[in-house]
């Protein structure tokens, strides 16, 4: 076998829909790399980093840090971008996402999303440049995750999988207000929003 | 050089990100449903398999690549904090279904929403930064 056909089996391999468990260990392999590479991994500093490039810190003590030691994390979130595109271009499977049968009837039904839409990813039919109330609700909803990050001092990253990982209370109990407010929208406001 | 490596564990948590479809925000909002096991399997692997990875390179005492111990600087417990900040963080997350690593990676998918996304978090987040002194801690 020469090499060109070895690499097409390996990305074969890759391309089909992973099971919950590859994904899962792979994940713990980047919480390795990152803490070897001696870094706590966690993505929503990289907002606060910003707001520093943008000048922040001559206003507000908060954001008034020497960028240097941040430089990994626009390293890494550049990386992150060009791994959503190798991944979208060159890895994903053909078909959709598959979501459960009973999401699908639920999003068609209350609220009349197609499915699929944007490959399974993103409901692009609501979230596009197009649809003001899109616009706006990518506005709250960014907002939100930017300030609650920042309050709580880290996100799904740096709380559900490093915290939790070096088995921090406080961790656990900011998880469990990601779920107070995730099950909030889910199930009291969205309802409100698109049904 | 040291930036390249974090651009290219970065790439990889991009390609990861995607390929687990955490980055789908179906499956967030079918996570909140409950109505699939996919997302819970995931964070549960990565959470049991990231704690033996971390109890494990503290027992073995492994050096990280800037010479230091694994260590982690605990935050102060604020059961009030936590949960409400957690809550804020949790409503926005179910609404545009991406946390902050995957607004990055649908960003490169091809989604250019997300650009809006980004900048309102940054956003919200210099609104924290502004307010933190009026919020309890």
């Amino acid at each position: 076998m020469n090499l060109a056909t070895d690499i097409q089996s390996w990305i074969e391999l890759i391309r089909q829909p992973w099971h919950w468990a590859v994904s899962g260990a792979a994940i713990s392999g980047i919480l390795f790399l990152m803490t070897w590479m001696g870094k706590h991994f966690g993505v929503s500093s990289t907002f606060k980093n910003l707001c520093t490039l943008a000048g922040a810190g001559k206003k507000h003590a908060f954001f008034d840090e020497n960028l240097k030691d941040s430089y990994w994390r626009f390293a890494f979130v550049l990386g992150a971008l060009g791994g959503g595109f190798l991944a979208s271009q060159f890895l994903s499977s053909p078909e959709a996402v598959a979501i459960s049968a009973s999401t699908i009837e639920h999003l068609q039904q209350d609220w009349g999303f197609d499915y699929p839409q944007g490959h399974g990813f993103l409901p692009v039919d609501f979230f596009n440049f197009s649809n003001p109330m899109g616009i706006l609700l990518a506005i709250v909803g960014g907002f939100l995750v930017g300030f609650g990050s920042r309050y709580g001092n880290g996100c799904t990253s740096g709380h559900a999988i490093t915290g939790l990982s070096h088995l921090q209370l406080p961790s656990l109990i900011t998880v469990i207000g990601f779920f107070i407010g995730g099950l909030l929208m889910t199930w009291g406001i969205m309802p409100l929003l698109f049904g | 050089m040291r930036l390249i490596s974090f651009f290219s564990v970065g790439i990889l948590f991009g390609i990861i990100m995607t390929k687990s479809e955490a980055v789908s925000w179906f499956r967030i909002h079918e996570m909140f449903r409950f109505e699939s096991f996919h997302m819970y399997g995931i964070i549960g692997t990565a959470v049991v398999l990231g704690a033996i990875i971390i109890a494990a390179m503290k027992r073995f005492k492994i050096k990280t690549l800037s010479r230091s111990m694994v260590s982690y600087t605990p935050m102060a417990l604020s059961v009030k904090r936590h949960l409400l900040a957690g809550s804020i963080f949790g409503l926005g997350w179910a609404l545009i279904g991406a946390c902050p690593g995957p607004m990055f990676v649908l960003m490169g998918q091809g989604f250019g929403i997300m650009a809006v996304v980004l900048a309102s978090a940054t956003l919200g987040t210099y609104a924290y930064g502004i307010f933190q002194n009026k919020l309890p801690h």
